[in-house]
């Protein structure tokens, strides 16, 4: 049952060693497109009584970076990268001569604990190619996830990629074990879909969304009535668009993106810059899209989850063509475009309209909240509680700034540019 | 002068009975001296007062708010030996002004949220980047060992974490401060350790340093990004971090055999605005230069400028003010172009390769010239500034900045003083590198001074002719 034991044991068999280690790499490497690594918002949990293993926290935690900036929170592994489906923009669709490989479901819970045992991750994040059908595959992801946590009381994290062609019982099964349940909606637009996934269909997919996001209400429901009502998802269910495969606009995606948000309650939508794949299909464009714009994308996202913008509103800030800029982050390019909306008074305007500053976030909007009840803010307190007041000036009134005509400026955009880097929004 | 000693510098228990002693009796700030055990002393003053005895006036009914004590218990666990007369400066104030803590703007109180936000950002990353090993007790039963060095004194405020987590394994952490031991029913605490004391390997290690290497996505360099996250003072106790040198040097020679093969770099449409081009730099990551952590420095001037300069390189200066030519060579140009009764203000400042090449030495940043084959790939961005601007005359700054030109490696000393007309109209205009200028001594910076001189002055003669 240990891998520890067990690795040692290999160790004497030379061959099956490397064959765990081989098969580890071919199968982290195929699941390194799915862009979340989240292990944040599911219920607090412990093993404090000496029983089981693994405790989570409200936050998540990421264990390593790797040289892509990407976080490293959980083991994210396919179970197999044998698939029968044909996706061209997935490096395992069944034309792609890839190397295959495939673990049994002990195996992952083998890595798994040993892993966590070692304070290396988290959780699992557990995807898989389609074999046979989607719903022995199904089956087979959620053996899993129910050996980790009925013969190992495993209570740290686990993120599963339900197949929405599987059996709904399978799927509604997936979200008893998992703490977060996903499922790709892939590509922004339907004719995307039927173009690069033509094994897919969009109508099934959302369906399959749907129960999922009405389960998650259910249970949360029952569970406010019955204090043993069984958990389903505590981490809710997110979703992921490959962005810069098909045509579709940022305009497009961020509207997708709102649609998904208010139909299915998702946590999450993550964006993934389509990124060139060894045995690319010729379908493919052979132009890659820019990190910055997926960047960007994310930036978006932010924008409507905790800065009041509604989805109208930041396709008021794409250019002509439907692309966010990729020079500015959107909320400055917003600004830009409505500059009648500033200066902003930092004394007197209410929390929205502070929400609308560039450069100014929600922690320091929140201090800003709490201190201007004990003084009346000036440039310097503005300084103390911020990164930069030099990308705020343009945008803001205190008791001893005002920024006379430079709100009106022509070139204000390329004064403003480029702006500092703002962190990766992973996470 | 009031002297307290903490026994134990992360006991807020401790600091809290005495620092309520001291309101109490009245003492202010300014007149007390916090001084810890393994901390300096202050000679000279006098230990704190013997409690007052009751009959005495009636002492003051000291009060703190709930939001204090929370960031108090973080701040004190700081390594720096002032937070302890900062606490109780706030724990001062507090009495006269109960909501200080709602003043963000206030700068005690924004010297106490900054302690506790690096401490509580220590604390996260104890969690993230402990690594255990597993060795054999004497007992036959597993047991999980790490060696940990925190910047702060979390140890003891942090093993919590680890018991909820892994109370059903036996675990110890060992750090130079103490070492936690957990032995699957009680929490004891031992003397320091050292690095040697931890096991040296593990038996599951391999697999998960085969992992790391195959999570990661070697099309998407973002070195800055993993830095922000995990600085490299962690990477020494970290198995995993030994292979990020190769894993970026692998990412940079996939790049290299991509142009060996001759499939191009840059396979969008020329950038369309000196925005794009900045953005773009600021992302970009197709030589080994703009993978080394650094910001892009973007040229600088006016859109309709008949006059471009390009340099080499962004130096230190440069980079961390993100503004070209504005390090003492920058300041050399600048007055010689005044001499010359050239306006820099009206020339577009840049450069052939916008990020920063240089090799550490100690704290300082050593200026590497870039290969031909750097410069190759960043004329991309120069060109596509040169088609944007359409200067009528180009002054290209020492053998890198004519290469960013011309595409070739010029003969400074041949080529100087003559325009060299470029398929566009527009003219290149050859002249030394002002860094070059600082190196010299003696007769020989006198010489390339005067030379240099000429050349601008031809320059002048060009651009009002």
């Amino acid at each position: 049952m240990d891998l520890n034991r067990k690795t040692l044991e290999h160790n004497k068999n030379f061959m099956s060693k490397t064959s765990v280690m081989e098969r580890l790499e071919i199968l982290a490497d195929a699941a390194k497109y799915d862009a979340s690594c989240a292990s944040s918002g599911t219920s607090k949990r412990d093993s404090r009584d000496g029983k089981g293993l693994g405790s989570t926290e409200g936050m998540g935690i990421c264990h390593a970076y790797a040289p892509d900036g990407r976080c490293i929170s959980l083991l994210k592994l396919l179970l197999t990268n044998h698939c029968i489906f044909d996706c061209h923009y997935c490096i395992n669709r069944k034309s792609s001569n890839v190397r295959r490989a495939r673990f049994t479901p002990q195996e992952v819970v083998d890595l798994t604990l040993s892993f966590y045992r070692r304070n290396y991750i988290e959780g699992l994040f557990l995807s898989s190619g389609i074999i046979k059908s989607s719903s022995h595959t199904m089956e087979q992801l959620i053996e899993v996830a129910r050996i980790l946590r009925e013969e190992h009381d495993f209570r740290g994290y686990i993120h599963l990629k339900t197949i929405p062609e599987a059996d709904p019982e399978l799927v509604a099964q997936a979200g008893l074990w998992a703490d977060r349940v996903s499922i790709n909606v892939e590509l922004p637009t339907d004719a995307g879909l039927a173009r690069l996934a033509p094994d897919k269909n969009g109508t099934q997919i959302e369906g399959a969304m749907g129960n999922l996001s009405s389960a998650i209400v259910e249970a949360k429901d029952a569970q406010k009535r019955f204090r043993r009502a069984p958990r389903f998802a505590p981490a809710g269910q997110s979703t992921q668009m490959i962005v810069g495969a098909d045509g579709a606009s940022d305009a497009d995606i961020v509207g997708k993106a709102s649609t998904l948000y208010d139909r299915f309650s998702l946590r999450r939508v993550y964006y993934s810059a389509f990124s060139p794949i060894p045995e690319a299909s010729a379908v493919l464009p052979l132009k890659r899209p820019p990190l910055m714009r997926e960047h960007r994308l994310y930036q978006s996202d932010w924008l409507m989850r905790f800065y009041g913008f509604a989805p109208h509103e930041v396709q008021q800030a794409t250019e002509a063509n439907g692309m966010l800029p990729l020079d500015i982050d959107p909320k400055l390019a917003w600004a830009l475009k409505f500059r009648e909306r500033f200066p902003v008074d930092l004394n007197r305007a209410p929390r929205e309209d502070l929400l609308r500053v560039p450069g100014l976030g929600t922690k320091a909007i929140a201090a800003l909240l709490s201190a201007r009840r004990h003084r009346t803010i000036r440039l310097e307190d503005v300084a103390r509680m911020t990164n930069s007041v030099a990308k705020l000036r343009p945008f803001i009134v205190t008791a001893d700034w005002r920024p006379t005509l430079l709100t009106d400026r022509a070139d204000l955009r390329a004064r403003l540019t480029p702006p500092a880097k703002q962190m990766e929004l992973f996470g | 002068m009031i002297a307290v000693d903490l026994a134990e510098p992360d006991d807020f228990e401790a600091w809290r009975a005495e620092a309520r002693r001291l309101v109490a009796l009245g003492v202010p700030p300014h007149e007390a001296r916090w001084a810890e055990a393994d901390g300096p002393r202050d000679l000279f003053a006098a230990p704190a007062p013997a409690p007052a005895p009751a009959s005495a006036a009636p002492e003051r009914q000291v009060r703190a708010s709930r939001a204090f004590m929370d960031l108090a218990r973080k701040a004190i666990l700081h390594s720096d030996p002032g937070r302890l007369a900062l606490l109780y400066r706030v724990l001062w104030r507090l009495q006269e002004q109960p909501r200080l803590l709602d003043d963000a703007a206030d700068g005690d109180v924004a010297a106490l949220e900054r302690l506790a936000k690096q401490v509580r950002r220590d604390i996260h990353k104890m969690r993230a980047f402990v690594r255990f090993r597993s060795v054999t007790d004497e007992d036959g039963t597993e047991r999980y060992v790490a060696w940990f060095e925190p910047d702060h004194r979390i140890e003891r405020a942090n093993a919590d974490f680890f018991v909820n987590r892994f109370a059903s394994q036996r675990w110890s952490i060992l750090t130079p401060r103490l070492s936690l031991h957990w032995d699957g029913a009680a929490l004891l605490e031992g003397p320091p350790a050292s690095r040697g004391d931890a096991p040296s390997q593990d038996a599951a290690e391999e697999l998960w340093l085969g992992y790391y290497r195959s999570i990661f996505n070697p099309a998407r360099l973002k070195v800055g990004m993993m830095l922000r996250e995990m600085p490299r003072r962690y990477w020494k106790n970290l198995p995993e971090a030994r292979q990020i040198p190769d894993l970026i040097a692998g990412a940079q020679q996939r790049e290299a055999a991509m142009i060996a093969t001759g499939a191009s770099l840059f396979e969008e449409a020329a950038p369309p605005s000196l925005a794009a081009i900045a953005g773009g730099i600021e992302a970009c990551r197709r030589c080994a230069i703009g993978c080394n952590g650094t910001r892009a420095v973007m040229g600088e001037g006016p859109a309709n400028a008949d006059l471009m300069i390009v340099g080499e390189q962004p130096g230190d200066t440069e980079e961390r003010e993100h503004r070209p030519f504005v390090g003492p060579a920058g300041q050399l140009l600048d007055r010689a172009l005044g001499e010359a009764g050239v306006d820099r203000q009206a020339a577009y400042v840049t450069n052939a390769v916008k990020h920063f090449k240089f090799t550490p030495r100690g704290k300082r940043r050593l200026h590497q010239t870039p290969t031909a084959g750097e410069i190759d790939i960043c004329r991309w961005w120069l060109d596509g500034e040169r088609a944007l601007l359409r200067p009528k005359v180009i002054l290209a700054l020492g053998a890198s900045g004519a290469r960013g030109l011309l595409g070739r490696t010029p003969s400074i000393g041949k080529e100087r003083g003559q325009a060299i007309a470029q398929p566009d109209g527009t003219k290149v205009w050859l002249t030394a590198h002002p860094s070059y200028l600082l190196r010299l001594d003696g007769e020989a910076r006198e010489r390339e001074h005067g030379r240099f001189a000429e050349d601008l002055a031809g320059l002048a003669r060009m651009l009002r002719g």
